[in-house]
């Protein structure tokens, strides 16, 4: 097994992935669509107060970052699960995780990436100020792979269960705080005009561990699930 | 609850093939098969019969190392098939129930991705593969509005362009008619007769003199 093949197999996953995502459209348009309903329902119910808006952007932004997340984490493994393809992928001669990987960057491209383009819109909607936005999109480009990686593996756990739904959110929600917590704290040190090196590095660090070993993890419970 | 195994021939070097030792299965405290023992060397196959419900799928699967054996082993070239994963999965193909055929792509995509999947591939072209599973004509159709037999053959020829010698097919006729069973028959026929190994369920005959088939009934 040479290197170059095994670059060619995660391509391939790749490119199938993102293939199979352009052919379904509404997979990624709901997630998004979410999104943005989420984040607007904020200055209707709350207040449309900018002061009160500015406070809680950070926070509101993230939570619905997570939230549209949680909706589009299913379809990572879900139809493959139904159809036979993970079966293949598991008995192909390539390292699983490699695979998974190739996976989870098709889905952190087609869910993840249109929320980091899309959020300096809704940080305006919310009043956010400016000089904030350098950090919400360097958060949301170092947090949302995170959601994506870590969230692989509660699907992989829950893939073959035939109600998995509220069970993945409850397994993965709670994994997804501390990346929450320095995410949305980074943005409201932003906007006070402090430097957030050190919220970054934790992102960073989380990221690290994450796309190190979430795949192993991911493709060790996707083996039980099988089973 | 017996295992039963018929002409097994034992000529052959005992290291080579797939080897099952007192294999045994069991599935929410009702046994499905014990004491399984086989052996399948180079140049044979073996059709696994039972009736629904005995456990063939489980056996396939486990056999793949989809799922783990309760009790025995299997071995491939004399090792553990648990042990050198990569090696032992680089000699398999194997097409379960669902086939792994994607609706939203088309037969020809679907090859390309089971093709980067394997690790070696032939000269035989996605093109003529396609040709010779009988899709001539819908390599661009997207898989979802070609028929069940249609899309098992998409699988089939997976068979073709990934050059393994252990197949392990399970109903590898279902939904498909007269004439395409005909030209499945004769690729596993032929792969057997150049020395490949085959492992089936179905209940359609297969064309070989005993030399080279074999058979293990499963019961309840």
């Amino acid at each position: 097994m040479t290197n170059a093949s095994l670059f060619n197999a995660f391509l391939t996953v790749l490119k199938r992935d993102l293939t199979l995502a352009l052919r379904t459209r509404s997979e990624i348009a709901n997630p998004l669509i979410f999104f943005i309903i989420v984040v607007s329902l904020f200055p209707l119910a709350v207040s449309p107060e900018s002061g009160l808006l500015r406070t809680v952007a950070p926070g509101v932004i993230w939570v619905a970052a997570l939230l549209s997340t949680m909706l589009s984490l299913d379809s990572i493994f879900r139809s493959d699960f139904e159809d036979g393809s993970l079966e293949q992928m598991l008995l192909s001669p390539h390292p699983m995780t490699v695979l998974v990987l190739g996976k989870v960057t098709a889905h952190w491209l087609v869910s993840g990436l249109p929320l980091i383009l899309l959020s300096p819109l809704l940080g305006v909607l919310l009043f956010l100020p400016f000089e904030a936005m350098p950090a919400l999109l360097a958060t949301l480009a170092l947090g949302t792979p995170v959601l994506s990686l870590i969230g692989a593996i509660g699907v992989a756990l829950t893939v073959g269960l035939r109600r998995g739904g509220v069970l993945l959110s409850l397994l993965v929600l709670p994994l997804y705080i501390p990346v929450l917590i320095f995410a949305s704290n980074a943005i409201a040190t932003a906007a006070a005009d402090l430097s957030i090196k050190g919220q970054l590095y934790f992102l960073a660090a989380m990221f690290a561990l994450a796309v190190t070993l979430a795949p192993l993890a991911t493709a060790a419970a996707l083996r039980i699930s099988l089973r | 609850m017996t295992a039963s195994t018929s002409a097994i021939p034992q000529s052959v070097s005992v290291d080579k093939g797939l080897e099952v030792c007192n294999l045994g299965c069991s599935r929410e405290d009702r046994e499905l098969f014990s004491g399984l023992n086989f052996r399948l060397s180079s140049g044979h196959a073996i059709q696994i019969e039972g009736p629904n419900g005995s456990g063939k799928t489980t056996l396939l699967r486990m056999l793949c190392g989809l799922r783990l054996p309760d009790e025995g082993e299997i071995l491939w070239n004399g090792r553990d098939i648990s042990e050198e994963r990569s090696a032992f999965l680089s000699n398999l193909s194997y097409i379960g129930h669902a086939h792994g055929v994607k609706g939203e792509l088309t037969p020809l995509e679907n090859l390309r991705v089971s093709q980067a999947m394997a690790a070696r591939n032939n000269s035989l072209s996605l093109d003529e593969a396609l040709e010779r599973v009988g899709l001539f004509g819908f390599e661009d159709a997207p898989s979802r509005t070609l028929s069940a037999g249609q899309r098992r053959r998409v699988a089939l020829a997976r068979l073709l362009i990934n050059p393994t010698p252990l197949w392990i097919l399970d109903e590898p006729f279902t939904a498909i008619d007269i004439q395409g069973q005909k030209q499945i028959e004769t690729m596993i026929t032929d792969h057997v007769l150049n020395g490949g190994m085959a492992i089936l369920t179905s209940h359609h005959p297969l064309d070989l003199s005993e030399d080279h088939l074999s058979s293990v009934k499963l019961c309840t």
